[in-house]
């Protein structure tokens, strides 16, 4: 079972994923952006930005990355991107859409988080300067996750924060996951074995 | 005409303790790194309505600086100014590195660390009181943290640039609630691989 979805521009969905499927999510225009949280299986799990990134020693989002929750799962795996650098330090203007997404759920303000900037790239200069990156993405960009718990995503394609570009398409693909994960790291091996000793 | 405030808060919290200060509007709150190199995990609240919290992305962003210091307001997820560095002996301090847990030291440690105390661990216990459970925890600040990024994407741990008597200053925008841990870690250099307690010092009317 597979199905595609193309979110426009200025939009937001969230839909249930149960484990073991692969998301893609293509650009489809330049300066795509697809700002994404992550639910685990009862929404009170989420992901977990810092935890994420101290475990892996990397300061944006990329291949063969997994991205961990407070609880110290792997929710999802970054399996292959055309893109090594996805934005994860400068997070989202609270809106409308994305507060409706999460009502739907019963969710609220209070179960927002740090979110991955799917296509985006704020470049890091001098140590400590933050500078938006036009024209990292084109159409044709992806990146692909690997649900590794019965995950609930939320995305929304508004621009960039720091962007002044029109915000582009983004389609959605979801079909089953035919290989496991090969991390790189003993840290994204052990939150992979921690998620799937949930899953037993 | 000078006043010269009392200090109205005065106390010193254990390596690995925590504590919830209320703090009003217009109040300064002086945290000081006693021994040096010791994480000092901070969650703003506004005190009366605590969905509006610290937001360290949104801090970043607006900023554009990875670092913070002396002038960085402290933002909330709605943007609102919680907090003001009003001073800083030590220049800079982490807000993208989070807060050290049983289940995070798992992932980086490995099992044998599951059951050593933890920052999200005095986090849930402090701030049961005021009703901040799980679902409020955003990401914190880490007061004499020091976590390099480079223009590559990589993040490293570095040694702190704090040292004994340093400080870091706070003034409140609104009244807040300030979650503190005193990070009880010991198996990265982010206390000196030595957690020391630190003195909190508040001004306020
Ligand atoms: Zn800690």
């Amino acid at each position: 079972m597979s199905y595609q979805h193309e979110l426009p521009g200025g939009t937001a969905w969230s839909f249930p994923v149960r484990a073991g499927r692969l998301i893609r999510l293509t650009a489809l225009g330049p300066d795509a952006n697809a700002t994404m949280l992550l639910f685990g299986p009862d929404r009170l799990d989420r992901l977990n930005v810092p935890d994420t990134l101290k475990a892996q020693m990397s300061a944006c989002i990329r291949p063969p990355m997994v991205l961990m929750s407070d609880r110290g799962l792997a929710l999802a795996s970054v399996t292959a991107s055309t893109l090594d650098w996805h934005d994860c330090l400068t997070g989202f203007r609270q809106d409308q859409l994305l507060c409706t997404e999460l009502a739907k759920h019963g969710l609220g303000e209070a179960d927002l988080h740090a979110s991955i900037n799917f296509f985006s790239k704020v470049a890091i200069a001098d140590d400590t300067r933050l500078a938006y990156s036009p024209g990292h993405a084109a159409a044709g960009d992806t990146v692909d996750l690997r649900t590794e718990q019965d995950v609930l995503v939320v995305i929304s394609t508004a621009p960039h924060p720091l962007s002044y570009h029109d915000p582009a398409s983004v389609r959605v693909e979801v079909t089953p996951a035919t290989e496991l994960h090969r991390p790189q790291r003993d840290e994204a091996a052990r939150a992979l074995e921690m998620s799937r000793r949930t899953l037993v | 005409m000078t006043t010269i405030l009392e200090s109205t808060l005065d106390t010193t919290i254990a390596a690995g303790d925590g504590a919830l200060i209320a703090v009003p509007a217009g109040g300064r709150l002086r945290i000081v790194d006693l021994h040096g190199n010791q994480a000092v995990d901070t969650l703003l609240y506004d005190a009366h309505d605590l969905d509006n919290r610290y937001s360290a992305f949104d801090t970043v962003r607006e900023q554009r600086a990875v670092f913070l210091t002396t002038g960085s307001r402290l933002l909330s997820t709605r943007l609102d100014e919680l907090a003001v560095i009003t001073g800083d002996t030590c220049g800079r301090h982490d807000t993208i590195g989070g807060a050290c847990s049983q289940e995070s030291n798992v992932i980086r440690y490995g099992e044998a660390t599951r059951h050593q105390h933890a920052c999200r661990q005095t986090f849930l216990r402090y701030g049961a009181q005021a009703g901040i459970g799980q679902r409020n925890l955003g990401h914190n600040l880490n007061f004499f943290m020091n976590v390099p990024v480079d223009p590559g994407g990589n993040l490293s741990f570095a040694d702190g640039l704090s040292a004994p008597g340093k400080y870091v200053e706070l003034t409140a925008s609104r009244d807040l609630l300030v979650l503190i841990s005193n990070c009880p870690q010991l198996n990265n250099p982010c206390n000196g691989w030595n957690p020391t307690p630190v003195q909190l010092l508040g001004w306020w009317h």
